[in-house]
């Protein structure tokens, strides 16, 4: 009976994750999804043989409190952080569920586990502490209380990671062998927990988005492997679930930054950091500064305009003044888009959260590939703290660490506006000729203030 | 063994549906099918459920408490924050 409500669980995520394909049907999806736990949850305390209610009921009201907190009062900037942050609390959790039972074990001898048991025990603790480290190390690092955006990479990380995969796989063999609550244990959730440190410390905040994607489907597998250690199709099922719609993630952002996965996760990419700056290899080259009023004219003669944002229009929390000065140009009856590159922000589809929040109908924003070949017709780009995906060295330059990365062909429009605070570069360190070209203007200056001075221009002229 | 195989085939299969379900969904979704399917992965909280629920020792029971709490957070806030994001999504009028 048990299983049979699993399954029903187990086919309401799938339906779950369908009906999230479309925007119309997504927000039934997701709480078919919901429906869906509470059933195989109460099922779990009706028929799971539990005995210490309290202790098990006070675990479910503090944890739905925590979390009902967390989704009210994250900003729509902070999703990045909020989803890394949750990603390393499902995989701590099931590694505890699998400590546990290696502590039933280790106290009632007789009921010895199975080697399938076992072995997914060692699993477990091994990807469940690894998520769960990784994703602090993640969340930490978007919140830039450690280490900033670069990526950090110490001279033989690699093969410290490597030392360290292979002295886990060892002493989980050795717990595999004699399955108790001994040093093996303790070893390997050690080395499961600096591994996941180690692997996540290399990868720069450029990248941010292929990691989140990862620990997705980490934290997706270790439910998995805690599935096979209580025998349980209802955690196996969802968690391959998850962990398949991770990898796929993760395939798509490697994709968009034309990287293969092996360069993302042991590349340290823009570890080194490039001399760069005005005075290039042809000697210094000029930018085109412009200002507020200079630029509103351009816009207000313009027919078609194009928005793209970075994560500098996160950092800035910029969005609600994009959406006020494209009020101000659709008055006008100037024909606003967005152009979203599939990597901008932190996580995949962070640009579009950010607009929908500043309610942007998402019929305006879109999609590289289809806003690409519209750029020889745009009459003005706006790039608002987008760095990297609108590099043109990416499609010329094949000495540049980008050449080969899709982009947004921003340098085709007729003029294309800048907002960025300096002439620094990117996270990736990595020179953009797309400020000295002759048709494009640059605004320096925080994309908020300089946005909103725009909307004020255009309401003076 | 028989059970092994018959987990390896629940698993092998559901791996197949998910990449067949998620690769029809568009970027201007990824991040609420992200924290979507991280909420669908808090579902280890059954199993803490049950391990906390038998336990036989404190220690058991105390790392079963914090998985419980850890676990339902994960859910509770994964769909809480899908569901609040999704509503942010609208068409022109």
């Amino acid at each position: 009976m048990l299983n049979l409500l699993y399954l029903l669980a187990a086919v309401s995520f799938i339906f779950a994750l369908k009906m999230l394909a479309s925007p119309k049907t997504a927000v039934v999806g997701n709480l078919t999804g919901a429906l869906g736990m509470l059933v195989a949850i109460v099922a779990t305390l009706y028929a799971g043989g539990v005995v210490d209610f309290p202790t098990v009921l006070a675990g479910l009201a503090l944890g739905s409190l925590f979390g009902a907190l967390l989704a009210a009062l994250t900003p729509m900037t902070a999703m990045p952080e909020m989803v890394g942050l949750l990603n390393g609390f499902g995989g701590a959790a099931s590694a505890l569920v699998a400590s546990a039972e290696l502590v039933r074990v280790h106290h009632t001898p007789e009921e010895s586990l199975g080697l399938v048991a076992i072995i997914a025990i060692a699993l477990s603790l091994l990807i469940g502490w690894l998520t769960f480290t990784g994703s602090m190390v993640a969340f930490l690092r978007l919140r830039e209380w450690l280490l900033g955006g670069r990526p950090t990479l110490f001279f033989g990380q690699h093969w410290l990671n490597l030392a360290i995969f292979i002295a886990a796989v060892l002493t989980g063999v050795l717990l595999v062998q004699k399955p108790e609550v001994g040093p093996p244990f303790y070893i390997l959730t050690a080395l499961a927990a600096v591994l996941g440190v180690g692997l996540t410390i290399p990868i720069g905040g450029a990248d941010m988005p292929v990691v989140i994607c990862l620990l997705n489907s980490y934290s997706g597998m270790a439910a998995c492997t805690t599935g096979f250690v209580l025998n349980n199709n209802g955690l196996i099922i969802s968690g391959s679930l998850v962990g398949a719609s991770g990898i796929i993630l993760t395939n798509i952002m490697c994709k968009a930054m034309n990287r293969s996965f092996t360069n993302v996760l042991f590349g340290g990419f823009g570890a080194t950091v490039q001399e760069v700056g005005a005075a290039g290899p042809g000697g210094p080259k000029t930018v085109r500064r412009g200002d507020a009023e200079e630029a509103a004219m351009i816009l207000e003669s313009a027919r078609s305009v194009v928005f793209a944002p970075g994560y500098g229009m996160a950092v800035a929390q910029a969005q609600h003044a994009v959406k006020e000065l494209a009020d101000e140009l659709t008055k006008r009856g100037i024909d606003v888009k967005y152009a979203i590159h599939p990597v901008a922000g932190r996580m995949p589809g962070h640009m579009n959260v950010l607009l929908a929040e500043a309610q942007v109908p998402y019929d305006q924003l879109w999609e590289m590939e289809k806003i690409n070949s519209l750029f020889p017709e745009t009459d003005v780009v706006v790039v608002i703290g987008a760095n990297d995906v609108v590099n043109p060295a990416a499609r010329t330059d094949s000495s540049s660490p980008i050449y080969g990365m899709p982009i947004l062909d921003v340098d085709r429009a007729r003029t294309v506006m800048v907002i960025k605070r300096s002439l620094n570069p990117g996270f990736a360190g990595i020179d953009n000729p797309l400020y000295y070209l002759p048709n494009t203007m640059m605004l320096f200056g925080d994309a908020k203030k300089m946005v909103l001075e725009l909307a004020e221009a255009l309401r003076q002229l | 063994m028989e059970a092994l195989v018959m987990m390896l085939t629940v698993f092998v299969l559901a791996v197949f549906v998910g990449f067949e379900v998620i690769s029809k969904v568009p970027p201007l979704l990824h991040t609420p099918l992200m924290s979507g399917s991280n909420a669908i992965s808090g579902v280890t909280v059954l199993g803490a459920i049950i391990a906390t629920g038998a336990a036989v020792t404190t220690g058991m029971r105390w790392l079963g408490f914090v998985a419980v709490v850890l676990a339902m957070t994960n859910v509770v806030g994964g769909f809480a924050v899908t569901h609040r994001m999704l509503g942010m999504f609208r068409r022109k009028k």
